[in-house]
C-alpha cells in the first residue's frame, strides 16, 4: 500500500494576528493536521516573494501567508501591500505551471483559533489531491 | 419586450391533488408575467413532512434527487408549496455543510446516474414575483381592479421559518407588498405567519381546529374580507375545514380564501374559470361581484 | 567564530512529551550542524531547565541557544533572560514552538514528532544566521490617557492621579458618569447608584491632576510605548466653561424641549442641558441639532438670561495634542436593540419596555418621577421580566452578559417596593456568582417573585380567552412542569444583554488594539493579563472588554492604574529592537520605500541620493525590507539571510 502523502507546508504568520490566532488554536486543543511550518514576521508586510519561491524550491508543497484582516493590521496596512505583492506573485506561479491552490493568503485574527484550524486542515487536503511539488523534478525535467 | 425568467417548475404533490387550482392558477400568471416555467421532467415527492422525521437519510434522498434533476436543466428550481421549499432547501444546505451526508447522497445519485454539485436555488414562487418581476411589471398588466378589496396576507410558519432567507421570520412582508401592488388593501394582523396547524389537522385534529379558527378570528377581527394563501396545505386547512370549525367552537366562519395567484389573476382580467376559482369550497362569488370592476 | 549552538528539548510535562517523542527529538537535533549539545528536560522554563542553559554556556562555550517547547509568546523573554545572564547576547536566542502549533493539535505521534524536528532544524539553521543586538531603552512619559468616564474610567484616573500622576480623562458624553449613572438602584446592597458614584465625580471634577476634557473624543493615536501622542478633538459646548457657573437658569428659560437621550426618550431635556442634575462638569451643552438659534437664527433666551455671560455661540471645535505614556481604554458598553427579536413587540406593543427603560422610569429625577407607570399613566398589576434578551442565543449574541439575572432580580424587588403588582420572572440559569449575590436571589424568592424556568417564546397581544384580552400575553414552556404557559400581564420587561459599543471598530483602530469575536476588546490573556493588549502601554479596562457588574469594572480599573504606575515607575522600557536598518552603500535610490512606510519613518538624503531611516520612527513592520529591489534595508532579528535559512531548512 501506498504510504499517504504528506503535504509540507510553509506558513508566514505575522506576530499580532495569524501567529496568535494559530497559538490559540493549539492552547483550544483543536485538532488540525499538523501539515504547518509556521515562520513568525512581525507583519506580512515583510514576506517578500523570494521567500515564498525559497519555501517552494527548497521542498515545501505549498505556502500559507496569514495575516491580520484589512484594517486590523497592527502597522496599519501592512497586509495590504501583501495583498498587491500576492496577486502579483499568483501570475507569477501560473507561469511557472504552479498550482494556484499551492499559495494561500488568508486573513485570521488572533481570537480566530478555530478558523486557522480549518483553514490548514483544507489547504493540506487540497494539496494532499494535487500531490508532491517536487520543484526539483520539475527543474530537471526543464533542462532535459 | 422584456426577458423571460426561465425556470424550472417543481410542482409538489398536494397541487396535484385537492389544490389544483394553485397550479392552474400559478401557470396562468406566469405566463402573464413572462415567467418561463418548465415542469421538471420526471420530478419525484420531496419527502416533506413526515418523512424527514422518520427516515432522515432517505427523505434526504429523495430531495436530492430532484435538486440533481433540476441541475442538468441548468435552471433553478421554482416552488409553489413552502413545505417543499423547506424540505428542498433543507437538504441543500446539509449537503453544504455535513460531507458525510454529501458523500452518501453523492455515492446514492451515482447508482441512479446522477450527481449533484450543489449549485441549484430554491425559489418560492411569492418570492419570485415580487423580487424578480417586480412592481412596475405587476402593475402595468392590471386589466381589473380589485377596488381595496381587503386581504389577509396569511404566510403560514414556512415560507420564513426556520431559515429566515425569503422574508423576515416573524413578521413578513412580501405578500403585504404584493396585494398591494394589484389593487388589494392588505390588512395587518399579528397572527400572519403563525401556524394553522399543518399536518395536525389530520393527526390531531382538535388542535388543528384551534389554531385554524384563531387565524380565521384574527383576521376577521382585523377587518380582513378574504385572505390570500400561499401554501396548498394551510389553504387546505382554513377553507375546507371552516365548516368544521364553526361546528366545533361555535363561530361562523364563511370567509372566502384565495391563492395570492388568484388574486393577481383576477387583477389581470382572466376568468374565474381559467383560475380555478369557480370549484371552491367557501364561495368567493358574491365577494368578487361586490368587488372587482369586472366580474368574469 | 564557528556557531556553538544548544538545542534544549522540553517535555513541557505531558503536554508536549505525550504526542512528541522529545528524545528522538533531541537525538536528531544533536546531529544538526554546529550544534554542539543537544538536551530534553521536563521543564525548560524552571530554575532547574533554566540553570541547565546557563550552565552548558559557561561549561561549553556555547554561543548560541535553541529552545524548543512553548510559543514565544509565552516565554520567549523568560530564555532570552536566562541566556543573557549567562554573558550571551539574548537575540542570539531561537525559540521553536513545538507545543501550540504542534504537539496541541494533533494526536499522531509520529506525524508530531517529525514536524517537531523540522520546526527544531528550521531554527537551529536561522539562530546560526543571528547578530546579536542591543535593547533600546526609552524614557516613559508618566502622563496618562484614560478614554470614557464611567465608573471605570474613574477609578483608573483617581488611583493614577493620587499618586501624583497626570491623567488626561477624555470622555464623549457632556458629563461623566457612564451607564452607572442612569441608575436607580445597584445590586445586590440596592445602594443608590448616584449616590455611590457622585462623589467619585465630583473628586475626578475637582482634582489637580485630572485634566478633564468632556464633549471630546480621541480622534488621533500615535508613537510607541512610554511615547505616544494623543489627538483630542474637543467638541464645541458653545458655553464658557471658564465663566459658567452652573446655575441652571439657561435650561429654565430655554424654550425647547426635546427628548431626553438620558432617560431612553421617554422624558424631554431643554435644547441647552446637563444631561442629568449631578453632572461633572456642570456646564451646559447646546445641542446644535434643536436649538432654534442654530437652526432658524431665532432665540438667543439662554444668552439674554446668563448672569455670567457665559454663552458663546461662535465657539470652535479645539484640536489639542497631548503627550502620553500610556493609555487606558474604558469606553463601556451599549445594550442590545430589543427591536431585533421581534417576537417580543418591542417597538410595536406600547407596554414591553426595556430594562434600563425602567431605570429610568424608577428613577426619582426620571421622567415619572421614579412611579412605575404604563403608557396609559396607570400602575401595572402584573409584571413580567424576561431575561437574556439577546444573549445566550444563537441568533444574536452568544455570550451570557453576566449582569442580568442580577439585575432582573433588583427590578422585581423595585417593582414590589414601588407597585403592588405581581411579578413573574423568566429565566433560563439564575447567575448570582458574586458576593452577597446568591443571598440577594433567596430574597427574592421570599419576597414571593414566581419565577418560570424556561425561554419566552413570544408576548402575544392575541387573547384567546376572556382573562387574556386587553393584556400582554407572555408565552413560555415551563420545563420544570413541562407545560406551555400563557401568561396575561400589564407590563413587560426586557432584561437586555451587554453588547460592544458601536464605534468599537473605530476605536480599536484608532489605538490599534484588537477585538475579540463578540466584538469586546482583546486582553492579551485572559487569565493572567485581563487588563493589558498586545500592544505595550495600552490597557483595557471595564465593560469594554466584555459584559461585567460593576466592581468587576472597578477592580480592572483599579488593576489597570496599577499596571500604568507600574510601567511608568519603571521610567523606562526597551523597545524590540526589529527595526528596518538602511545600507547606504547598496542603496539605489529608488525611492520604492518612501511611500511604503506607514509611519514616514524613511525619508531621502537628496545630496547622497540614498534613503534614510529615522529609527525612533520605525516599528519594525519590515514592509520596505520586502519591498527593496536592492537589498539594501535588512530588519534586524529578521534579515534575508536568517528567513532563508529558516525557510530552507523547514522545507527540505
Amino acid at each position: 500500500m501506498q504510504e499517504k502523502f504528506e503535504p509540507k507546508i510553509v506558513g508566514f504568520l505575522c506576530r499580532w494576528c495569524a501567529y496568535t490566532g494559530a497559538d490559540l488554536a493549539g492552547t483550544s486543543r483543536i485538532k488540525y493536521p499538523p501539515n504547518i511550518n509556521p515562520i513568525r514576521v512581525n507583519c506580512t508586510g515583510r514576506v517578500d516573494p523570494t521567500l515564498v519561491l525559497k519555501a517552494l524550491a527548497s521542498g515545501a508543497d505549498g505556502v500559507l501567508i496569514g495575516g491580520c484582516h484589512p484594517g486590523d493590521c497592527h502597522y496599519t496596512n501592512g497586509n495590504i501591500k501583501t495583498l498587491r505583492r500576492f496577486k502579483l506573485l499568483q501570475n507569477m506561479l501560473d507561469q511557472f505551471g504552479i498550482e494556484k491552490e499551492r499559495v494561500r493568503l488568508e486573513w485570521v485574527s488572533a481570537s480566530e483559533g478555530e478558523r486557522y484550524a480549518r483553514v490548514v486542515e483544507s489547504m493540506t487536503e487540497e494539496i494532499r489531491n494535487l500531490g508532491p511539488l517536487n520543484w526539483k523534478r520539475k527543474e530537471m525535467e526543464v533542462i532535459a | 419586450m422584456e426577458t423571460t425568467t426561465k425556470f424550472s417548475y417543481y410542482p409538489g404533490c398536494s397541487v396535484e391533488g385537492m389544490n389544483k387550482a394553485y397550479d392552474k392558477s400559478a401557470r396562468v400568471v406566469c405566463e402573464a408575467l413572462g415567467v418561463d416555467l418548465v415542469e421538471l421532467n420526471d420530478w419525484n415527492c420531496c419527502g416533506a413532512s413526515a418523512y424527514m422525521s422518520i427516515r432522515e437519510l432517505r427523505a434526504h434522498l429523495l430531495s436530492a434527487r430532484n435538486l440533481a434533476l433540476a441541475e442538468k436543466e441548468k435552471k433553478d428550481l421554482v416552488v409553489v408549496c413552502p413545505a417543499c421549499l423547506t424540505t428542498l432547501t433543507k437538504t441543500n444546505h446539509y449537503i453544504a455543510e455535513n460531507p458525510r451526508l454529501k458523500k452518501t447522497i453523492t455515492t446514492a445519485l451515482k447508482a441512479a446516474n446522477l450527481q449533484y454539485y450543489g449549485s441549484v436555488k430554491v425559489r418560492h414562487l411569492l418570492e419570485v414575483v415580487v423580487n424578480d418581476v417586480g412592481e412596475n411589471e405587476i402593475k402595468s398588466r392590471i386589466k381589473n381592479s380589485l377596488q381595496d378589496l381587503k386581504v389577509a396576507p396569511y404566510y403560514g410558519c414556512q415560507l420564513t421559518r426556520p431559515f429566515g432567507e425569503v422574508d423576515d421570520p416573524e413578521f413578513p412582508t412580501m405578500l403585504d407588498k404584493l396585494l398591494g401592488w394589484i389593487g388589494a388593501k392588505p390588512v395587518s394582523y399579528p397572527l400572519k405567519a403563525k401556524c394553522c396547524g399543518g399536518m395536525l389537522m389530520m393527526t390531531k385534529e382538535d388542535v388543528g381546529l384551534e389554531l385554524t379558527k384563531n387565524l380565521l378570528a384574527c383576521a376577521m377581527e382585523n377587518g380582513a374580507e378574504c385572505i390570500a394563501t400561499i401554501c396548498p396545505l394551510c389553504h387546505m386547512n382554513l377553507e375546507a375545514y371552516q365548516d368544521n370549525v364553526n361546528k366545533h367552537f361555535g363561530t361562523d366562519f364563511h370567509i372566502p380564501i384565495l391563492y395570492f395567484t388568484q388574486l393577481i389573476g383576477l387583477a389581470f382580467g382572466f376568468s374565474r374559470k381559467s383560475l380555478g376559482i369557480d370549484d371552491e369550497l367557501t364561495p368567493s362569488k358574491a365577494l368578487l361581484e361586490k368587488h372587482l370592476e369586472v366580474v368574469r | 567564530m564557528p556557531e556553538k549552538i544548544g538545542v534544549y528539548v522540553c517535555h513541557c510535562g505531558t503536554n508536549i512529551a505525550r504526542t512528541v517523542d522529545c528524545k528522538s527529538v533531541a537525538e536528531y537535533a544533536s546531529h544538526l550542524p554546529n550544534v554542539a549539545v543537544a538536551r530534553d528536560y521536563q521543564y525548560m522554563c524552571s530554575d532547574p531547565g533554566q540553570e541547565m542553559i546557563k550552565k552548558d554556556i559557561h561549561e561549553l562555550g556555547l554561543n548560541r541557544v535553541v529552545v524548543a517547547s512553548c510559543s514565544p509568546l509565552m516565554h520567549e523573554s523568560t530564555f532570552r533572560r536566562a541566556v543573557s545572564s549567562a554573558g550571551v547576547n539574548p537575540f542570539l536566542f531561537q525559540m521553536a514552538n513545538i507545543r501550540e502549533q504542534c504537539s496541541w493539535i494533533t494526536e499522531n505521534r509520529e506525524l508530531a514528532t517529525n514536524r517537531a524536528k523540522a520546526i527544531i532544524a528550521g531554527a537551529v539553521t536561522r539562530v546560526s544566521f543571528n547578530e546579536p543586538l542591543e535593547i533600546k531603552k526609552v524614557p516613559v512619559n508618566p502622563d496618562v490617557l484614560i478614554v470614557g468616564g464611567g465608573i471605570t474610567g474613574i477609578e483608573a484616573g483617581l488611583q493614577i492621579a493620587d499618586s501624583g500622576r497626570k491623567v488626561w480623562l477624555v470622555e464623549k458624553e457632556p458629563s461623566i458618569g457612564g451607564y452607572m449613572a442612569r441608575f436607580d438602584k445597584t445590586f445586590p446592597t440596592l445602594d443608590c447608584a448616584a449616590c455611590i458614584l457622585t462623589p467619585k465625580m465630583v473628586s475626578v471634577g475637582q482634582h489637580e491632576n485630572i485634566e478633564l476634557l468632556t464633549y471630546s473624543d480621541v480622534i488621533d493615536f500615535s508613537g510607541y510605548v512610554g511615547n505616544f501622542t494623543a489627538k483630542i478633538r474637543k467638541r464645541p459646548r458653545y458655553v464658557d466653561e471658564e465663566k459658567c457657573n452652573g446655575c441652571g437658569q439657561c435650561e429654565q428659560k430655554c424654550p425647547l424641549s426635546v427628548p431626553s437621550e438620558f432617560d431612553c426618550n421617554l422624558g424631554k431635556r431643554k435644547a441647552i442641558y446637563r444631561p442629568f442634575p449631578q453632572a461633572v462638569p456642570g456646564t451646559p451643552v447646546i445641542d446644535r441639532e434643536h436649538c432654534l438659534y442654530f437652526t432658524k437664527g431665532a432665540c438667543r433666551v439662554c444668552e439674554k438670561f446668563c448672569p455670567r455671560g457665559a454663552i458663546d455661540f461662535e465657539q470652535k471645535e479645539r484640536i489639542v495634542e497631548v503627550p502620553v505614556g500610556t493609555a487606558i481604554i474604558a469606553t463601556g458598553f451599549d445594550v442590545f436593540d430589543a427591536s431585533r427579536v421581534k417576537e417580543y413587540g418591542y417597538g410595536r406593543l406600547p407596554n414591553v419596555i426595556t430594562s434600563l427603560e425602567f431605570e429610568r422610569l424608577t428613577h426619582a429625577s426620571g421622567p415619572t418621577a421614579g412611579k412605575i407607570l404604563l403608557r396609559n399613566g396607570k400602575p401595572p398589576e402584573t409584571v413580567a421580566i424576561i431575561h437574556c434578551v439577546g444573549s445566550r442565543d444563537h441568533n444574536y449574541n452568544e455570550y451570557c452578559s453576566r449582569v442580568c439575572c442580577m439585575y432582573s432580580l433588583k427590578t422585581a424587588h423595585l417593582v414590589h417596593e414601588k407597585t403592588d403588582a405581581k411579578v413573574y420572572e423568566f429565566y433560563i440559569d439564575m447567575r448570582a456568582f458574586g458576593k452577597g449575590y446568591e443571598e440577594f436571589y433567596k430574597r427574592l424568592l421570599e419576597e414571593d417573585v414566581t419565577f418560570v424556568r424556561g425561554r419566552v417564546a413570544e408576548v402575544s397581544e392575541v387573547a384567546q380567552n376572556p382573562s387574556e384580552k386587553g393584556k400582554l400575553v407572555v408565552v413560555a414552556e415551563d420545563t420544570l412542569l413541562g407545560i406551555v404557559r400563557r401568561i396575561p400581564v400589564d407590563m413587560v420587561i426586557l432584561s437586555l444583554g451587554l453588547e460592544p459599543r458601536k464605534d468599537a471598530l473605530e476605536v480599536a483602530h484608532t489605538f490599534s488594539i484588537s477585538r475579540s469575536r463578540d466584538g469586546f476588546f482583546l486582553e492579551k490573556h485572559p487569565k493572567l493579563a485581563p487588563v493589558s493588549t498586545a500592544a505595550d502601554g495600552i490597557f483595557v479596562a471595564g465593560t469594554c472588554q466584555g459584559p461585567k457588574d460593576i466592581p468587576d469594572s472597578v477592580a480592572q480599573g483599579g488593576a489597570a492604574a496599577a499596571n500604568v504606575l507600574s510601567l511608568i515607575d519603571r521610567k523606562e522600557v526597551e523597545l524590540e529592537p526589529s527595526i528596518a536598518i538602511i545600507d547606504e552603500n547598496v542603496c539605489s535610490g529608488c525611492k520604492i520605500c518612501l511611500g511604503l512606510c506607514p509611519y514616514h519613518a524613511i525619508t531621502f538624503d537628496e545630496e547622497k541620493s540614498v534613503a534614510v531611516l529615522t529609527a525612533a520612527l520605525c516599528k519594525g513592520c519590515g514592509v520596505c525590507v520586502a519591498a527593496c529591489p536592492s537589498g539594501a534595508i535588512e530588519q534586524q532579528n529578521f534579515t534575508n539571510s536568517q528567513l532563508l535559512a529558516e525557510v530552507e531548512a523547514v522545507s527540505a
